[in-house]
């Protein structure tokens, strides 16, 4: 399985819909002051699907 | 490496004025990885688009773009075609914005199957305006316009792109964000009129009204609703109801209208 070897959230794009977070198969992300976070990279399996549906280019994602 | 968006945006434009959610930059998105796969130089991709929150789009990218006046995204994309057909070019605007405004020069364009791109995002609202119900607002939903249900039928935008004459009709979702890249590919490749209908969440405008107002509920909706329109044709009309096929809808050759125009006019 697909790891990640970072996951880059910009706050200052993130405008705080929740679609990555909602949408993430393994719960690997969460939400931080109206913002997404990361809450256990080590979850991660790198589907790209947070980054491919984040309509605020907010997150990206580095496959390990 | 995550992909760089970067090269096809114009500098210090973004964050974009979108709301929270709207699924309009996961269209822009797809549609800069559908432009960077083809290889395309931006210099020679033009972008039109009328008025609305989709006709933002252009905005933000950077190609030669032209924001215009209301609907007439592809009446400028016509004349841009027309005056120099090295130019590929890309019309876009939101459910109003093609069908009601610009609904004549949609019909006319789909017609003539002149070789341009027409993306058209669909979202079933005006939703820069408030929220007023639009031609592809469904049966029975909410607007500000509707307090107790919208009373009028439904557009079908492929529908009436393949009735008119485009010569490739698609319909995909912010959901399927891989193969609505696909099928824009397949789109821009495509010679002569090509229409892609892209049904996109307004969780402000619409969700609000409808009990939809989780963006990634509308996002999960969408993947609910639609069905690959290989299965569609195998379901019944009882299956069928409420849904809506996605993928290639149509697809024919037939004489593009510039090259045409040139051969009887004697300039080819």
């Amino acid at each position: 399985m697909a790891k990640a070897e970072k996951i880059e959230i910009y706050a200052n794009l993130c405008k705080g819909c929740e679609i990555c977070v909602e949408l993430c198969p393994v719960d690997a992300l969460e939400m931080k002051d109206f913002k997404a976070a990361v809450k256990d990279l080590d979850k991660c399996i790198a589907c790209m699907q947070c980054e491919l549906r984040c309509p605020d280019f907010a997150i990206e994602v580095y496959k390990k | 490496m995550a992909y760089d968006y970067s090269k096809y945006l114009r500098a210090g434009k973004i964050p974009h004025i979108w709301c929270p959610g709207c699924g309009y930059g996961i269209i822009m998105k797809s549609m800069i990885r559908a432009i960077d796969g083809l290889g395309w130089d931006k210099n020679e991709v033009v972008m039109t688009s009328g008025i609305g929150c989709a006709s933002r789009l252009p905005g933000y990218i950077d190609a030669n773009t032209l924001h215009t006046t209301h609907g007439r995204s592809l009446a400028f994309a016509t004349g841009v075609k027309v005056a120099n057909p090295k130019l590929k070019v890309i019309a876009m605007g939101g459910d109003g914005d093609m069908t009601a405004i610009g609904g004549n020069h949609f019909i006319h364009a789909c017609r003539r199957n002149i070789d341009i791109t027409c993306f058209v995002f669909n979202n079933y609202i005006y939703g820069m305006t408030g929220g007023q119900y639009s031609p592809t607002t469904p049966k029975g939903s909410r607007a500000t316009t509707a307090p107790y249900g919208n009373s009028d039928n439904q557009f079908d935008i492929a529908q009436l792109a393949m009735g008119a004459g485009a010569t490739f009709v698609a319909r995909t979702t912010t959901y399927h964000a891989v193969p609505m890249e696909k099928l824009m590919k397949q789109a821009l490749e495509h010679k002569g009129f090509s229409v892609v209908e892209i049904i996109a969440g307004c969780p402000t405008g619409y969700g609000r009204k409808n009990k939809l107002a989780s963006p990634a509920g509308m996002i999960e909706w969408q993947k609910d609703h639609s069905v690959a329109i290989a299965q569609w044709e195998k379901m019944s009309d009882e299956e069928k109801a409420g849904k809506f096929p996605i993928g290639v809808l149509h697809e024919v050759n037939k004489p593009e209208y510039v090259e045409a125009y040139d051969a009887n006019v004697g300039l080819s």
